[in-house]
């Protein structure tokens, strides 16, 4: 036989649609191939990355690959869903969209004009934010957040008053430079592809890795050093590493004096009312000791040289700069690497090589870019100056209650390196940078059946903005910023359902919800969260009456509702990832993108912003009706195309303007997506060399950032070392001003709100030590997106189940074998799951893979499926409220700061157990939707 | 490896009317008429009995007649075309035998090395096999064709020889096992040479589904070494030594002789289970096993 | 066809970095679905939304953990798919001639009308790279996307395979290692490619590139030479501010 003749050029789909993924948040281009069946409609064959895409340039994780699968999976919703029997019963009834769309109206017409507030409109996952919170405003109910409470608040709050920007969709290592990275508690992070082909960068060129994680898997696999480092201590190791830099003299004084406030004079008298405020001039521009000059100047005068050192008397009050109260601070011998060793769990000799390494590679390895810039004192340079050091971090740091001092720490340390927007080191992606001081603050002043009097989200910059009524109670039904956490600036989505369930400020009619598995794994204590959503007052009505939600699969949350919207998959529909919300820029480039429909729904579904287009007209809301009461956007394409948000500028930057030229700014097009469409989804354009890097400062950029409409006026800044709304919350808690915290938060807030970063113990330490020996975390599969993923054939093969990972220390104690069952507790329950051995991995923590476990009969899965007997959620083990203090007084389990959900607080002990039949706690069967196979 | 009826089945019923055909090839017993006709028939059923099992274990036996074309490099299909020769070879033989009676003492003799080539080839499936060091080794051939000779004495009443042979077998048996039990170890097989990764010892910590595949499930089967040792003993002890001590010591006359088959036909299928499910394949090492 | 060819005019393969692979499953997915569309029979699923999935993969990866005496323990993400062996085993046992070596490029493959389901092929491949499509019952395996590499359907840069194409981190790389100059070739000269179970025999074309040595292999570093960098410029503030003075005084401009 000869060799057979092989066909090595067929076809490979009959066309190519170019769409933006969304089998996570991370938002790759996708190349979905299509071929014509024997009916002649389409059906997705393969999808490849986008190789023109700014975020993943060609690549493709296994979710975005095995997306496939999810157009096609069991679990999608079919028809609008009214609920018929009782909450969780799973009885629903299919209705048509008219029915489903008049009832919500029904339902929320009398609300807005009574009481808005009473609407709560939370919406998850949404990568479309700045649109559903215009609709939240347009209704006037203050109630309005998407996730980011419970992910990673900490992370975006710590760096956007700190430096304008934080990580992931803020902004990136420069891979193509960077010489030490250094990455601190991720296992994935949104910018999923991006990392890994950063990573894939460094390793080509030989750069070092260093990863700080508890967990020696994934990315910190390949690290070139591991950090094994104890949960919830890496703040210390991160001032440990500040005192030995600023001990040594290992920083980049230039930097400091001219970007950043350490040259700001505070003021040093604790008897003045100013205490701990920056010194202002008249127009309020902070003030710098000119060293030349010896007088304070303002801190943007072209030849201003500010003084890190001098002191300024003035009327008898000391104002010393920044830098003398970080020296006071930070040189104090309780963050020297001995001190803290044991606690962190790095050796002090360890501790001290890695502040060398990074020293030595920052400056003695710095490197000059020959590119010229002018800085925004009008000063011109010659050179690009780099520190290639560069930084990464997540959840690891983030998700503990004392995760925004902790990320803090880390940007502070990023700065005195002088490694944050200089090349090799950490750069902002357009539109940010953006202080603080340039976003919006909360609003929630609310009028009956009126809008809100602005947009709900926010970063305060005092006790004057926080959402308080006259009696200083909370207004939102989340709580947040209240003196509980008062930069709650992404809201709190995950004290909704507790504090609604309580009447905690107060009782609310409808709960509104998009997106987010409430009743499951976005839940800590789901059982609770189930019982709050089930139970019932005297009446024998609903606690929280009424409850909408929209999702396009079976999740277990579809149970508890009594109004079902069911969307359609991701690429079924018009998106648009927006410059106004959470865009895909990469540092060199301003880009968004775009979803459409590239096959068609064959159920009877509708995208849920193309709902929201038609239920706000039917309800009236202003923006979503024209001036003859007729609705303005037929559906979401429409409002994405004609849309304006402030003259010129629209959801989409791209192909703007009638022709189709504009960049940034411009008139709507009506034919801006056909655009987008011919472009392959997005729209990109390239950040001008001289603007590479120093953006805060540097005109070049900030002419371009105005251009694009970014900001509409150059609006330089220096970094935050000393962040003065801290330090405004701070001085009200000792008893300054005329908006007061309550008695009980004093202390907490005292401690909690200090300008310069500080580490504190986080509150889950607080329990027994005895009792709870460990500690307990989980990390994102990569492969597996939350609950998601398991409904999809091929990635449920990957991970169908997880089990618990112990050390070996807590392995040999024990005495487990393979296939052992061990009983988990925490102070807040226990669970029962399958455990298995991992020896690098830090030897007080056991872990899990996050969001495996399944209920139940959900996501169309046989009930014996493994992800509902084998497979678990360490949530059960996890509080919304931490133990009583000995005042009885229960804090919600999150960082105070904030309200960030402290998911790694956790501390468990474990005990080996005979094998279950199956996973503990278990949870009666879903019923079928009638969706499933 | 995952011990499938249809091959455990195939490869015993085979082995033993390939054995029995061997000895009537050769004229032994020397018997004629419709009494030869039973012989043959009886070996022919389980030669063809066995084949037939093994197509079962076929995706596509409907293509089974490709596998005639690879007796260059493939055992396989060395065995398929020796099995059909010899079968063609002796059918020939047992035509003129039963039917003219005129014994081609010539043809017989090929035809009886035919079959013994076919039990050969069918060992060689398996010893050729690096993968599994258990059987890539010369006491597989030596085991199968023994074993298949001893039994082919047994059913072709040659007693004392079958006695014999069987206790041969038993002897080879024992060392097989004795070798083999180390076999793997010894030849340098281990998850770091798999991996190519020598800085440590190492263990699997996560496979790459949870869910199961064909390699686990055909490759990756383990026995505990427990019961693997006592169905060891009870399968020498009915296949071989008890027939064996039978054969030498007891007068076997037509009726003792259905017990001595049964037993170890049971002993041999047991064997043959060992066979399949003690041997470890090198694929193991990568899913954690043999380790 | 079941004999190998003695010489292949190009040797196309496969370079696995285990440096820089972050074990995300990309490629194993993306290979499933390119195979499930092109070459030969669909890779199928059993029970696929049940209690017991299973389906063919072409491309798997696996996590090991080594314990080094001295260091901590490591994990290694290790995909593994058909490593295209010169003698490769597989194609020598198999009965019917559906499994051969291509003499144009080496490329292992099977030829699904021609394959019985024997399963023979896989017993021989020491490395699990050959997998019985549960549905369609011919033997599966890696390609090397032959499909992909030669098609003219597709842009240049695209003619390669899905799972190198896809490689998130680009731990993954492709070409003929008959060419020394190639990137594979220079990749396995420079980072010391090896061979996955050399014993066997089977000579691999794939090669692996180990894991570069770690730097906390030692558990206390040596920092002699570092220390002086960080030596402390004074224990207090004030003492650093004096020093900072002087610094900045002694600097030009100053
Ligand atoms: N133990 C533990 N728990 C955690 C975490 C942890 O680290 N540990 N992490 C927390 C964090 S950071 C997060 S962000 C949350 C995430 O938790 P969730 O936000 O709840 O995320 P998912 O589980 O993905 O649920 C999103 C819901 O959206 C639905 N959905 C998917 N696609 C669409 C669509 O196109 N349209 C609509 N309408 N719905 C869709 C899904 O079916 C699912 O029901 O989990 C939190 N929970
Ligand atoms: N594939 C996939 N990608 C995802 C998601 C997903 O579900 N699947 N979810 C998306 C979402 S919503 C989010 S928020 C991001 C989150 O992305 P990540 O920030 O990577 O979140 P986690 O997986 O929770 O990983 C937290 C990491 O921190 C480590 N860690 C925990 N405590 C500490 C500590 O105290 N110190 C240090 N140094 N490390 C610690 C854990 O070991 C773990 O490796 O991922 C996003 N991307
Ligand atoms: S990281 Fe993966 S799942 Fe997320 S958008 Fe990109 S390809 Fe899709
Ligand atoms: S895609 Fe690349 S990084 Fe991911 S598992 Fe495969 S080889 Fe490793
Ligand atoms: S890896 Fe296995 S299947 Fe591939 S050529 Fe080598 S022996 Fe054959
Ligand atoms: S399974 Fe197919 S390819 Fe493999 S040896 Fe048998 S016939 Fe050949
Ligand atoms: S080369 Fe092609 S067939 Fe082979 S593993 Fe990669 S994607 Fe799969
Ligand atoms: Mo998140």
């Amino acid at each position: 036989m000869a060799q057979p003749v092989l066909e090595t050029s067929p076809p490979v789909s009959d066309e190519v649609r170019k769409t933006t993924c969304y089998m996570c948040a991370c938002r790759c281009g996708i190349n979905v191939h299509l071929k014509k069946d024997a009916d002649g409609n389409n059906r997705v064959a393969y999808i490849e990355g986008n190789r023109d895409h700014p975020v993943n340039k060609g690549v493709l994780c296994a979710k975005g690959s095995a997306g496939i699968m999810q157009v096609t999976a069991p679990s999608r919703l079919k028809a609008p869903l009214k609920r018929v029997g009782e909450r969780g019963e799973g009885k629903f009834e299919e209705i048509s969209w008219d029915e489903a769309l008049d009832l919500a109206t029904e339902w929320l017409a009398p609300l807005r004009d009574k009481a808005p507030e009473k609407l709560a409109f939370f919406t998850g996952r949404d990568q479309s934010q700045s649109f559903t919170s215009l609709f939240a405003q347009a209704y006037g109910t203050p109630n309005y957040a998407a996730h980011g409470g419970f992910c990673s608040v900490n992370m975006a709050a710590a760096g956007i008053y700190t430096m304008g920007g934080a990580f992931w969709e803020f902004g990136q290592p420069d891979w193509d430079r960077t010489k030490l990275f250094m990455l601190f508690g991720v296992a994935e992070d949104h910018d999923s592809n991006p990392i890994k082909m950063g990573l894939g960068k460094l390793k080509e060129r030989g750069a070092k890795v260093i990863g700080v994680n508890p967990i020696r898997s994934g990315y910190n696999a390949i690290a070139d050093e591991w950090v094994g480092i104890t949960p919830g201590t890496d703040g210390l190791l991160i001032l440990s590493l500040v005192h030995l830099l600023m001990s040594a003299g290992k920083i980049d004084f230039d930097y400091l004096a001219n970007y950043t406030n350490a040259a700001c004079l505070v003021n040093s008298d604790p008897d003045s009312p100013d205490y701990g405020l920056i010194l202002k001039d008249d127009e309020g521009r902070a003030l710098v000791m000119d060293r030349a000059e010896k007088r304070p100047r303002c801190f943007d005068k072209p030849d201003v040289q500010p003084d890190l050192t001098a002191v300024w008397e003035n009327n008898g009050i000391t104002h010393k700069p920044v830098f003398h109260l970080m020296l006071d601070r930070y040189l104090d011998k309780k963050y020297a690497p001995e001190a803290i060793a044991d606690q962190v769990g790095i050796s002090a000799t360890r501790i001290r090589a890695i502040a060398a390494e990074i020293a030595r590679v920052a400056f003695d390895e710095a490197i000059e870019l020959d590119q010229p810039w002018t800085d925004f004192r009008g000063n011109k340079h010659d050179k690009m100056i780099g520190r290639p050091v560069a930084f990464h971090a997540m959840r690891g740091i983030s998700a503990h209650s004392n995760g925004f001092q902790t990320c803090r720490s880390l940007h502070m340390l990023q700065i005195i390196l002088g490694a944050v927007e200089t090349p090799g080191g950490f750069r902002f992606k357009p539109p940010y940078p953006k202080p603080a001081t340039a976003h919006p603050k909360p609003h929630s002043k609310v009028t009956p059946g009126a809008p809100l009097d602005g947009p709900h989200l926010g970063y305060p910059q005092g006790p004057g903005d926080l959402a308080l009524d006259a009696d200083g109670n909370p207004i939102r039904i989340d709580k947040a910023f209240s003196w509980e956490n008062p930069l709650s600036a992404h809201g709190m989505m995950h004290m909704v359902i507790a504090n609604a369930h309580a009447g905690d400020p107060y009782k609310i009619d409808t709960l509104f919800m998009y997106m987010a598995n409430m009743a499951w794994n976005s839940s800590m204590n789901t059982a609770g969260t189930i019982k709050m959503l089930t139970d019932k007052d005297e009446n024998g009505d609903y606690v929280i009456p009424r409850f909408i939600y929209s999702d396009a699969y079976s999740s277990e949350t579809v149970a508890y509702a009594d109004l079902i919207l069911p969307d359609t998959t991701y690429l079924e529909r018009h998106d648009c990832i927006s410059l106004l919300d959470r865009p895909i820029c990469e540092a060199d480039a301003v880009a968004d993108a775009i979803r459409w429909p590239v096959i068609e729904p064959d159920r009877n579904v509708r995208g849920f912003q193309s709902v929201l287009c038609e239920l706000g007209a039917r309800l009236n809301l202003p923006g979503f009706v024209d001036g003859e009461g007729n609705q303005k956007y037929a559906d979401y394409a429409d409002y994405i195309t004609n849309h304006i948000r402030r003259p010129g500028i629209g959801p989409l930057a791209g192909f703007r303007n009638a022709d189709g030229t504009g960049g940034g700014r411009g008139e709507a097009n009506p034919d801006q997506l056909d655009a987008y469409i011919e472009n392959g989804g997005f729209w990109m354009e390239h950040v001008p060399e001289e603007a590479s890097y120093y953006k805060p400062w540097n005109k070049g950029y900030q002419e371009w950032a105005v251009a694009k409409g970014f900001f509409d006026a150059e609006q330089p800044y220096l970094f935050q070392l000393y962040v003065e709304p801290l330090r405004r919350m701070q001085a009200a808690a000792e008893g300054v001003g005329e908006i007061q915290p309550p008695e009980h938060l004093r202390a907490r807030l005292r401690e909690a709100m200090d300008p310069l970063p500080i580490w504190t113990e986080p509150f889950g330490e607080q329990v027994s030590h005895e009792d709870y020996p460990l500690h307990a975390l989980t990390q994102r599969p990569m492969a597996m997106y939350h609950s998601w993923g398991s409904q999809n054939a091929w990635l449920r093969q990957i991970h169908g189940r997880n089990p618990m990972y112990v050390p070996t220390k807590v392995w040999e104690a024990n005495g487990f074998a393979e296939g052992d069952w061990a009983k988990v507790s925490s102070p807040h329950g226990s669970i029962t799951v399958p455990v298995a051995h991992m020896a690098a991995l830090n030897s007080e923590t056991i872990w899990t893979w996050n969001a495996i476990g399944k209920r139940k009969g959900a996501w169309a899965l046989d009930k014996d499926a493994p992800e509902a007997t084998k497979g678990f959620l360490l949530n059960h083990l996890i509080s919304d409220l931490l133990p009583p203090k000995e005042d009885g007084m229960r804090y919600s389990n999150s960082d105070p700061v904030t309200g960030q959900a402290a998911w790694f607080d956790l501390r468990v002990r474990v005990e080996k157990v005979s094998a279950p039949t199956e996973a503990q706690p278990s949870f009666p069967v879903l019923p079928d939707l009638g969706v499933g196979q | 490896m995952h011990p499938a009826p249809s091959i455990i089945v195939f490869t015993v019923l085979s082995g033993l009317g390939f054995g029995l055909l061997a000895f009537l090839g050769l004229n032994m017993p020397d018997v004629s008429g419709w009494v030869l006709f039973v012989f043959f028939a009886v070996g022919y059923g389980l030669a063809g009995a066995g084949l037939l099992a093994s197509t079962f274990h076929l995706g596509h036996p409907e293509r089974a007649m490709l596998a005639f074309t690879q007796w260059k490099t493939s055992w396989l299909s060395r065995e398929g075309i020796l099995s059909v020769a010899c079968l063609v070879v002796l059918g020939l033989y047992a035509l003129l035998a039963v039917f003219f009676d005129t014994k081609l003492g010539w043809l017989g003799a090929l035809g009886s090395v035919l079959a013994v080539a076919t039990v050969f080839a069918t060992s060689m499936i398996y010893g050729q096999l690096k993968t599994v060091p258990r059987w890539n080794h010369w006491t597989t051939p030596a085991l199968f064709l023994s074993l298949s000779i001893g039994g082919g004495a047994l059913l072709a009443s040659k007693s004392e020889f079958a006695g014999l042979v069987l206790l041969f077998a038993a002897a080879l048996q024992i060392y097989a096992y004795y070798d083999g039990d180390t076999r793997f170890k010894a030849r340098g097989h281990s998850l770091n040479s798999a991996t190519g990764l020598d800085t440590g010892p190492m263990r699997l910590f996560e496979a790459p589904h949870t869910g199961s595949n064909y390699l686990m499930k055909e490759m990756i089967h383990q026995i505990g070494r427990k019961h693997a040792q006592k169905l060891r003993l009870i399968g020498m002890g009915f296949g071989l030594i008890l027939p064996a001590i039978l054969l030498l010591f007891a007068h076997v006359g037509h009726v003792l002789v259905v017990p001595i088959i049964l037993s170890h036909l049971a002993g041999m299928f047991v064997l043959r289970w060992l066979f399949f499910a003690e041997a470890e394949h090198v694929v193991g090492l990568y899913y954690g096993k043999h380790g | 066809m079941t004999q190998l060819p003695a010489l292949t005019d190009k040797k196309l393969g496969l370079v696995i970095d285990l440096d820089t692979c972050v074990g995300c499953h990309a490629c194993v997915v993306s290979c499933k679905g390119w195979n499930t569309e092109n070459y030969g029979a669909p890779l199928s699923d059993q029970d696929a939304y049940g209690a017991d999935p299973s389906g063919t993969f072409l491309n798997r990866v696996h996590s090991y953990e080594i314990t080094p005496k001295d260091a901590p323990a490591q994990v290694v993400h290790f995909p593994k798919s058909c490593l295209h062996c010169e003698d490769a085993p597989c194609v020598t046992v198999c009965p019917t001639g559906a499994s051969y070596k291509r003499v144009e490029d080496g490329i292992v493959l099977v030829n699904e009308d021609a394959c019985i389901g024997c399963g023979l092929c896989a017993w021989a491949c020491p490395y699990g790279a050959r997998e019985m499509d549960q549905e369609e019952k011919v033997m599966k395996k890696c390609t090397l996307c032959v499909d992909r590499i030669y098609n003219e359907n597709l842009p240049e840069e695209d003619r390669q395979p899905a799972c190198v194409r896809t490689c998130p981190a680009g731990a993954r790389h492709f070409g003929d290692f008959n060419d020394p100059a190639s990137n594979v070739s220079t990749l396995v000269a420079e980072r010391g490619g090896m061979d996955l179970m050399a014993e066997q025999g089977t000579k691999p074309v794939n090669k692996y590139l180990p894991p570069r040595p770690k730097t906390d292999a030692q558990p206390e570093p040596e920092i002699d030479i570092l220390a002086p960098l960080l030596a402390p410029i004074a224990s207090d503030s004030k003492g650093f501010l004096g020093w900072l003075d002087r610094t900045l005084d002694k600097l030009p401009g100053a």
